[in-house]
């Protein structure tokens, strides 16, 4: 699939570790929300449970997104055009919760991440930009 | 004449739907959480509204990125709790008001808000969440819903000053509706969250009571607030408070505050309730 060709700048894309539903990265992910999208279906989820590979094949994913799905590797699937609430589908599939997703595209254990969330969450201060962070 | 009774402003967070649907809500967890949800409870069970206009999102369940309207009305007779990859919630049956719904369709359309119209909707946690947080365990629901599901995930979302004069609009289309029912609207969602990246679980109590106290007391100045301010300081899903302005929006000038509560977390949000009335009769503002 191709790069979104017109990539204007976006005040946003200053926000850091933050991944905007924009067009383009609808343009980018639109084939593997839609494909992860059948999970809501029973036959969805049994077609993919029967066979990932050709499930993912079948719905004409990236050869990336087909990798970071078998992988699991949620960040990844996010930066190649992964919508979470689509991601969620598959996080609901595997059983495993939304703290587990987090934890993983923010790089800690599933406890660790919930243990942040008790104690008040990620605090914004210094992730308002990347500018702030340097 | 049909008449707007309150709002609600309610997050939609769907463990908390679960910790309701397997009888949880009174570990240590959940507790503080759901000890703050009675006084909304027992002024809705006074209030007694005919019908909720509920505005809400629907997260990949019904609508999916294949086709994304910025504003979709429910007119259907009856809305069926949505499979979510667990099963439906065990939740009721929701009753529609499609003469209420073709009235705001019509009165809405002329006023100039383009909406799409769903004569077929199942449901998801964005919309049966709140009513369980301000209903709990009914075996009917008590009012009939009339769903208004907002796009607030194919970035761009409306902007506030859009969901605000939609709310307006919202509050004259009901007024104009000639049988005597009482409205209540809620706007759900929010408050400061972020479900993904490298920022995830941002929270920001901060934002949140500021986005509280001028939502209810200034209207227009938080709907002036731009997107990016939502993104940057409430999280990239923290954006879905535009929909609480809808709400606002439907309750006309000023507002009385009749109860508050915030609690971190509810999952990976920061859980806000609140419950305001009108003070004012008839389209004002």
């Amino acid at each position: 699939m191709a790069e979104p060709s017109v990539n204007p700048t976006h005040d946003y894309e200053d926000i850091p570790g933050t991944y905007v539903q924009d067009g383009a990265q609808t343009q980018r992910g639109y084939q593997l929300c839609m494909a992860l999208m059948e999970l809501n279906r029973a036959d969805g989820r049994a077609a993919f449970a029967a066979d990932e590979g050709a499930f993912l094949d079948a719905h004409h994913v990236t050869a990336a997104q087909r990798q970071a799905v078998l992988d699991r590797d949620w960040l990844r699937m996010l930066q190649l055009g992964g919508n979470v609430y689509y991601l969620l589908k598959l996080a609901a599939f595997d059983r495993v919760s939304v703290q587990h997703m987090c934890g993983q595209m923010s790089g800690v254990s599933e406890q660790e991440f919930v243990q942040m969330m008790v104690g008040g969450g990620r605090s914004a201060d210094g992730q308002r930009s990347k500018a702030e962070q340097h | 004449m049909a008449t707007i009774i309150g709002g609600i402003g309610c997050t939609h967070v769907p463990a908390i739907g679960a910790a309701i649907d397997n009888g949880r809500t009174q570990e240590p967890y959940w507790k503080p959480l759901f000890d703050g949800y009675p006084p909304a409870r027992e002024w809705l069970a006074a209030a007694r509204p005919d019908v909720a206009i509920v505005v809400y999102n629907d997260h990949a369940t019904a609508l999916s990125l294949r086709l994304v309207p910025t504003f979709l009305l429910g007119v259907a007779d009856r809305f069926s709790p949505a499979d979510e990859g667990y099963g439906p919630r065990r939740v009721p049956m929701l009753h529609g008001h499609p003469d209420l719904a073709w009235h705001l369709n019509e009165s809405l359309v002329l006023d100039e808000f383009d909406l799409a119209i769903a004569n077929e909707l199942d449901v998801d946690h964005g919309l049966t969440v709140p009513l369980s947080i301000t209903v709990g365990e009914p075996d009917e629901w008590p009012f009939r819903v009339v769903p208004l599901a907002v796009n607030v995930i194919q970035y761009p979302p409306p902007t506030g000053r859009r969901c605000l004069a939609l709310g307006r609009a919202i509050r004259r289309a009901v007024e104009s509706y000639p049988e005597d029912l009482k409205v209540v609207v809620y706007g759900t969602g929010g408050m400061s969250h972020q479900l993904q990246g490298e920022r995830a679980g941002l929270i920001n109590r901060q934002f949140d009571m500021a986005f509280l106290r001028t939502m209810i007391d200034d209207p227009d100045a938080q709907a002036a607030v731009p997107h990016i301010d939502y993104l940057r300081e409430a999280g990239s899903e923290g954006i879905e408070l535009v929909m609480w302005l809808v709400m606002r929006g439907a309750l006309g000038g000023p507002v009385r505050e009749v109860y508050r509560h915030y609690h971190v977390p509810a999952s990976n949000t920061g859980a806000g309730l609140i419950v305001l009335e009108p003070t004012t009769a008839g389209a004002a503002a």
